[in-house]
């Protein structure tokens, strides 16, 4: 089949109804991710704002449920009765902030959670088991820039950490030596624009890696020689967008590819076009169709993957 | 969920096996998190913990409470015989779960337990060996076997030895080029044996990626490592001043007026007599290559009879302090110790002593003297310049005339002099560059003959091109470039053949041309005009601009050769971003009307040109677009930036708009007096409101006197 016969327009209803009925599934691929629902519930949410649907949900339930994951040590946990960690903890602090409660939190406790795990050489650990990874470095900056706490870290350092990750083709990798990865791109790339660092990125040469991604299908992958999926709709293309070199790609092209993956009968987007759909590349697909100003969807900011209104009421609203 | 066909729901039975599936998951994980609360760490609890990681080896909590019962039972053995027996068996259970190749969670357990120092090295080196054979692009175990490696202090070349075999397996192992690249690096930097044994070893590389190219020509791993390996050598030697206003061997007039304003004639220029009035000083310009810290009076010395003793202050241009290509300062011209008629030399000697530092931390090492001289005059101004008081600037029309260069006044060449590159070691690098060039030219048009349309070979040939011409001409004189038009030509090419990234190809097609009309007069004066003074002076002089207009240019670049303009026209492009517009530390007038701009942050680099009067941005796209690309790239509250969060947060009574912020960005504390924005859709009546707040000296906006 050609992919013209089958790109369609985005099924926003369909899409609503999918990300709804995802938390009372109780099948074995919904007990897989049970660990990860904090960030299963920022995905979804965040998908049904950029669709303007964030109404259907009840953001009391919400709230409540997410402060029952927060633990004394003042980090968040993937779920009710599992261990906090910074992925699960910036999470919920994107939740809060996207239904805009922030206020219901102790952010100085946050905060002491976070810069608890920094370490001796700016990186950041992300839970007291000590993983060392560029992604808990960006969810330390994301976090404490949402809190309004960067100063608590050294900045610096953490930075510094991140530049020492750049590999010969200008991406980033999980720690000094590791792989260029397109969502560990993103992580880097994030941390540098949130800190005001941007100039340790080489924009052309990591501008170029990252428009070589696109393959012929229009879709894009996360490292060279790979099959396209798409949640490198948005590593790619917030990262291209941070960089000012988005223009690079077959913008169009990747559109079809995304909208290809749509399973238009229940909903929900998938990795590549008749896969399985999950939330995950549901919100992948839809904030990568954000970036490429797909009619009727909100902007989201690429460095806070949060929506621009959300960040704009953040940092550009009433004083704090 | 990563490639899983989307399964039908009428599939009733398995439904119903899934269901049973999920509620074992279910029943196992109960178990488990009840043991995790209530810390039971007995044979049967790990027992069940393993079952469930067999599961899910994602649950991260597992993992955690596994490392819980390892120091449990640590702290009650003492004998190292046994607790190596205890980690080995973790080592063994953890391998056991076969699912781990992708979990980090499984990844980290065993870095966690080898941490420990008990276990056998060698051990793992076999296992990644296993490992790499069955997933050779696995980053994990890559990583894993980068930190074993350290560990166990392999020697750089056993690595190195390592990554041949798994390129020699497969030349598309992408996995294997960067990790060769990382260790590559890392013996260069530590290379022992000089010169010599670096280029031996470089060649080497050469011959093993051109065996890759040959072998795919579309393989894009080959061709990465190959741009990289050109990068290690291909970079002229080390950065560099580029450029510097007032140039060197220049000779400045300066005029007074009644109250002490300086007045510059540059003859120098290609617009020669142009006066330019500063009122605080005459402005220092300097250019480097790349951005450095640490510009100031103890690392660069400025000496003349004309000086006041206070030591200079320099001004990083660029939008986030400290690190800037161009930095500039304030020459204070006493009124009273100079002698009307009399010459002035100043001269300027750069990084002398260390403390100019780059961007990876290392020093400047590329001393540079430069002078120029000042005559002085006094009282023979002619006009009071550029006030705009009773009509607005014309920025196109027939007022504008081609301008008639006077040869004789034009300067030979813009450039430095007496760049100090030392010594003989750079010599032979250079030719065993030109050697490398010459080579790998060839390969590429050999693979051309093969395969016509072969876009990697075609793009590698014109990067390769350019290094030729700026090898051969040490980059510090424009005027031989050799190659031009047959890059022009590839990157054309490059649009047909590969038109996913013709935007890539357009951008480089536009740095190339601006490099080719910045190169020497003969190009440059094509773009010169003038125009009659439509009001903006007083006593009809014309005024003279470089007009760069409609030449489709997306992208700037080659801005060094133009530290002296004032008046330029880039109108009728195609510019996205005007990034490294700011080193123009002279500009007055600027046209960028007919330009994709697509925000007012795209203007950031504006906020650096304090001179700027006049500026143009009508017809853009400000405003058409709901994503913003330069949301980051400028200091504000976005980036936490200390200098300037308080200019950027919304005053409270202020009324809620969203650009506000982005007009702050571009024009705070500049003093514009004309300022033209129709045919932008952001142009609103709040939006003008907001720039006549942010700009108050604004005298003129879209043509209307502004009150």
């Amino acid at each position: 089949m050609s992919s013209y016969t089958r790109m369609g327009e985005l099924e926003i209803e369909k899409h609503t109804q999918f990300i709804m009925s995802v938390e009372k599934k109780k099948d074995f691929d919904s007990m897989v991710m049970e660990h990860l629902r904090m960030s299963g519930a920022y995905w979804g949410l965040t998908t049904l704002d950029l669709m303007g649907k964030l109404d259907a949900v009840n953001r009391e339930e919400v709230v409540s449920w997410v402060l029952q994951c927060q633990h004394d040590c003042g980090g968040f946990s993937g779920n009710v009765g599992h261990d906090p960690h910074i992925l699960y903890t910036l999470s919920a602090i994107q939740i809060l902030a996207l239904l805009d409660k922030l206020d219901t939190i102790d952010a100085d406790k946050i905060s002491a959670y976070i810069v608890g795990l920094q370490q001796e050489d700016g990186s950041f650990a992300g839970d007291e088991w000590g993983e060392i990874d560029t992604r808990f470095s960006y969810c330390a900056v994301c976090c404490l820039s949402i809190l309004h706490r960067l100063d608590k870290i050294d900045v610096g350092k953490a930075i510094s950490y991140v530049a020492s990750c750049k590999n010969f083709d200008g991406g980033f990798g999980c720690t000094p030596g590791g792989e260029s990865h397109a969502g560990q791109i993103f992580c880097c790339v994030s941390a540098f624009a949130i800190s005001g660092a941007l100039t340790h990125v080489d924009r052309d040469l990591l501008g170029w890696w990252l428009c070589e991604r696109q393959v012929k299908s229009g879709g894009l992958n996360g490292r060279p020689e790979k099959l396209a999926d798409v949640c490198y709709s948005w590593w790619v293309l917030s990262s291209l967008t941070i960089i000012e070199r988005v223009h690079w790609i077959d913008k169009e092209k990747l559109k079809t590819f995304i909208l290809d993956c749509q399973d238009k009968e229940h909903g929900g987007i998938s990795d590549r076009p008749d896969d399985a759909v999950d939330v995950f590349h549901t919100f992948f697909g839809i904030a990568g169709l954000s970036l490429l100003e797909y009619p009727g969807l909100k902007p989201i900011d690429p460095a806070y993957a949060l929506p621009v209104h959300v960040v704009d009421r953040l940092f550009f609203g009433q004083p704090h | 969920m990563h490639g899983r066909p989307r399964k039908s729901s009428s599939d009733g039975g398995s439904q119903e096996k899934d269901m049973a599936k999920a509620a074992g998951l279910q029943s196992l994980q109960t178990q488990f998190f009840k043991n995790h609360h209530e810390k039971i760490y007995t044979k049967e609890a790990l027992q069940l913990n393993a079952k469930l990681l067999e599961i899910n080896p994602d649950i991260y909590t597992a993992w955690n409470y596994r490392k819980l019962a390892i120091k449990q039972l640590l702290e009650s053995e003492s004998e190292s015989a046994s607790i190596k027996q205890s980690l080995d068996e973790e080592l063994r259970v953890e391998r056991a779960l076969k699912r781990n190749l992708t979990s980090y969670g499984a990844w980290h357990h065993r870095k966690w337990v080898i941490n420990m120092g008990y276990s056998s090295l060698d051990h793992e080196f076999q296992l990644l060996d296993q490992l790499l054979k069955a997933d050779s692009r696995n980053f994990n175990a890559w990583n894993y076997r980068r930190f074993v490696a350290d560990m166990k202090k392999s020697r750089d070349e056993d690595e190195l030895k390592f990554t041949t075999k798994k390129i020699n397996e497969n030349f598309s192992n992408y996995s294997a080029w960067h990790n060769r690249s990382a260790i590559l690096s890392h013996m260069l930097k530590n290379k022992y044996g000089g010169i010599s044994a670096k280029e031996q070893e470089m060649t080497e590389e050469y011959e093993l990626v051109r065996q890759a190219l040959f072998t795919d020509t579309e393989d894009q791993s080959g061709w990465f490592y190959h741009l990289w390996l050109l990068g290690q050598k291909i970079a002229p030697i080390g950065p560099k001043l580029e450029m510097s206003w007032p140039c060197n061997g220049s000779q400045l007039v300066i005029d007074f007026n009644e109250q002490s304003h300086a007045y510059v004639s540059d003859f120098d220029t290609p617009f020669g007599t142009d006066h330019c009035m500063f009122s605080e000083g005459i402005p220092l310009v300097l250019h480097f290559s790349e951005p450095v810290k640490g510009v100031n009076a103890s690392t660069v010395s400025v000496n003349s009879l004309l000086l006041q003793s206070e030591s200079l202050v320099w001004r990083p241009i660029s939008p986030h302090g400290l690190q800037a290509k161009t930095w500039v300062t304030l020459l204070k011209l006493p009124s009273t110790n100079f002698r009307a008629g009399e010459t002035y030399t100043v001269q300027i000697r750069v990084a002398d002593t260390l403390g100019i530092i780059l961007l990876n931390g290392y020093n400047f090492a590329c001393p540079t003297a430069l002078n120029f001289s000042l005559d002085i005059h006094t009282m023979t101004i002619r006009s009071t310049g550029g006030n705009f008081e009773t009509v607005p600037l014309a920025w196109e029309g027939e007022n504008f005339s081609p301008l008639a260069i006077d040869e004789n006044k034009f300067p030979i060449e813009l450039h430095l002099g007496n760049l100090s590159i030392d010594g003989s070691e750079n010599q032979e690098n250079t030719r065993w560059q030109q050697e490398t060039l010459d080579r790998e030219i060839k390969v590429c048009r050999e693979l051309l003959e093969i395969e016509m349309d072969s876009k990697w070979a075609k793009l590698t040939l014109a990067r390769l091109l350019i290094g030729q011409d700026m090898l051969s001409d040490g980059s510090i004189l424009r005027s031989k470039r050799k190659h031009t038009d047959e890059v022009l030509q590839l990157f054309n090419d490059l649009i047909e053949i590969d038109p996913s990234h013709a935007e890539y190809y357009k951008d480089q097609f536009s740095l190339i041309l601006l490099d080719k009309v910045s190169s020497g007069k003969q190009n440059l004066q094509e773009y010169f005009w003038d125009s009659k003074g439509t009001g903006s002076l007083s006593n009809g002089e014309r005024n003279k601009w470089l007009r760069l207009h409609g030449l489709s240019l997306s992208r700037l670049g080659c801005l060094d050769q133009l530290l002296w303009v004032q008046r330029l026209d880039i109108s009728h492009n195609r510019l996205r971003s005007i990034d490294g517009l700011e080193a123009l530390q002279l500009l007055g007038c600027l046209n960028l009307s007919h330009n994709l701009l697509a925000n007012f942050t795209a203007l950031g680099p504006l906020r650096q040109i304090k001179t700027l009067r006049a500026l143009n941005i009508a017809d853009n796209k400000i405003g058409a677009h709901t994503v913003n690309s330069t949301r980051f790239s400028f200091p504000s509250a976005l980036n936490n930036s200390s200098i300037s969060n308080a200019d950027t947060t919304r005053d409270a009574d202020e009324e809620i708009l969203e650009i506000s912020w982005e007009i702050t960005i571009a024009f705070k504390g500049l003093h514009l007096r004309q300022l033209d924005i129709a045919g932008n859709p952001a142009n609103d009546e709040k939006c003008r409101r907001l720039l006549m707040k942010t700009l108050p000296s604004l005298k003129w906006l879209d043509g209307t006197s502004v009150n």
